[in-house]
């Protein structure tokens, strides 16, 4: 079997400058997504916020301001390949490519030590949470995501009981919906549906990661969610909560295998603030060992 | 039509102010988020001397990034006021006129705005590089050791906001919706 050397240094550069990239500059579906409400929007004062919030995207990129001051909390996820070589301390490596990120691009750092405790901020804005998952081929691929507290704060996980079904899941998701509306709408949904107590949080916030217009491949679930974006945007909360058409630009399902007797759901709730960014780190040298 | 406000915000301009009005403000507010609020409470609930005088002060619920080389103000946005809440009372008390954050408040603050005759604003959240660029000045004015929770003193000019509550009562997070929620 043929190795390939990955180094390390090269893997810290590409999180500072992904983690950089995140804050300062909207993803580009959000972006066009954003400037599709305006014309669906019909109450003036969330026509007004769409507006802004198309211009902060474009003073954000011109002047390397990030979208927000909330530069969030990050979370890294990691596709190693399995004919990579790694020497070292990978998750060090990404927390200091964390770390070169805020403290040299002027983020903010919302890092507690102790929130239990309520005290020291650990000034830097790590840890991040690291996901690894394992994958073919000899690179690795890097997502930084940054999220912040509001919408947090609204995001909602709950065992329902399997007898509801759908409509229990419907419900919830729109239970969580209307209690969003300080988390900066309009919405991204991510719901996570099946797994464990565990990991289905998990689900919820990676289906974040999809495009806002791309289309579940599972025909069920695309009907589910183009049912719930419609059933979230006739709460009426608007953009910015001040009334309107538009609450939520999408609504991404992502389904697990799960024992007989549970039925966990979560939802991620986004602001419009969706902040990620991907890159690839390839090896630099063959290791034949 | 936009109405321009010159702080500090003195009873007889938060009094032609409803919810639903789009706003520019000016002057010198404060910015200040939960850990800053809450010793705030603490000290005028025990009477000890504030390190701002709040009489018709005007607070931000924000806490900003640093300053870049070069620039006025880092990005600047509100934070979610609800958090707020079990605070705001004992502060329009202590003469705070009025304050800018994002999302809906609990009833017992919307009563308390109505009671001191407040107004409660509401600034476009995660749009920090653009409100960055309302304000020319910006520095941390109390309680440093607190970083992103210290107090900030800011300069604004024209910043935009809303009207979302105002001193009587007048919500713009219960009356927005009608007209747009259709009870699916
Ligand atoms: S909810 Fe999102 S956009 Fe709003 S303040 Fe928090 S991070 Fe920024």
């Amino acid at each position: 079997m043929i190795l390939r050397n990955i180094e390390l240094a090269s893997i810290t550069d590409k999180i500072a400058e992904l983690a950089l990239e995140a804050n300062v500059r909207l993803r580009p579906d959000v972006l066009a997504s954003l400037k599709a409400a305006l014309s669906v929007e019909e109450s003036p004062m969330g026509r007004r916020v769409l507006e802004q919030l198309i211009e902060n995207a474009k003073i954000a990129l011109e002047s390397a301001l990030p979208i927000c001051q909330d530069t969030g909390i990050v979370t890294v996820y990691v596709k190693l390949g399995r004919d990579a070589r790694i020497e070292g301390d990978l998750f060090e490596s990404v927390q200091e490519g964390v770390r070169r990120a805020y403290l040299e691009g002027y983020l903010r750092k919302s890092i507690i030590r102790h929130p239990a405790l309520g005290v020291e901020n650990t000034g830097d804005n790590t840890p991040a949470a690291v996901e690894i998952e394992m994958v073919d081929g000899d690179s690795v691929d890097l997502t930084v995501m940054p999220k912040g507290g509001g919408s947090e704060n609204v995001s909602s996980l709950k065992m329902l009981p399997v007898s509801g079904g759908l409509t229990a899941i419907e419900g919830f998701v729109l239970e969580v919906a209307a209690g969003s509306a300080a988390a900066c709408p309009p919405l991204i949904l991510g719901v996570g549906i099946g797994g464990n107590f565990a990991d289905v949080a998990g689900s919820a916030k990676r289906a974040l990661l999809r495009r806002i217009d791309d289309r579940n491949k599972e025909p069920r679930l695309a009907d589910l969610e183009e049912r719930l974006l419609k059933r979230v945007n006739g709460l009426g909360i608007g953009p910015a909560g001040l009334g309107g058409r538009v609450t939520a630009l999408a609504v991404k399902v992502e389904e697990r295998s799960c024992h007989i007797a549970c039925l966990p759901v979560a939802v991620s709730v986004s602001c419009h603030a969706l902040r990620s960014a991907s890159g690839t780190v390839v090896p630099s040298s063959t290791v034949v060992p | 039509m936009v109405k321009e406000i010159r702080l500090p915000l003195t009873p007889e301009t938060a009094r032609l102010l409803r919810a639903g009005d789009e706003v520019g403000i000016s002057g010198t507010i404060y910015a200040a988020r939960d850990v800053a609020c809450r010793r705030l409470a603490e000290l005028i609930r025990s009477g000890e001397r504030l390190p701002v005088d709040l009489h018709d002060q005007v607070i931000f619920f924000a806490g900003p990034t640093p300053v870049p080389p070069g620039r006025a103000c880092g990005a600047v946005g509100p934070t979610t006021s609800k958090r707020m809440d079990p605070y705001t009372p004992e502060l329009l008390e202590a003469g705070v006129r009025g304050m800018i954050g994002k999302g809906p408040r609990s009833p017992e603050v919307v009563s308390s705005i109505r009671r001191f005759r407040a107004v409660y604003f509401v600034a476009t959240g995660g749009a920090a590089a653009l409100l960055s660029t309302f304000v020319t000045r910006c520095e941390v004015f109390a309680w440093p050791e607190l970083g992103p929770e210290a107090i900030w003193r800011l300069a604004l000019e024209a910043f935009p906001a809303f009207v979302a509550i105002d001193i009587e009562g007048g919500d713009i997070f219960t009356e927005g919706r009608k007209g747009y929620s259709s009870n699916c």
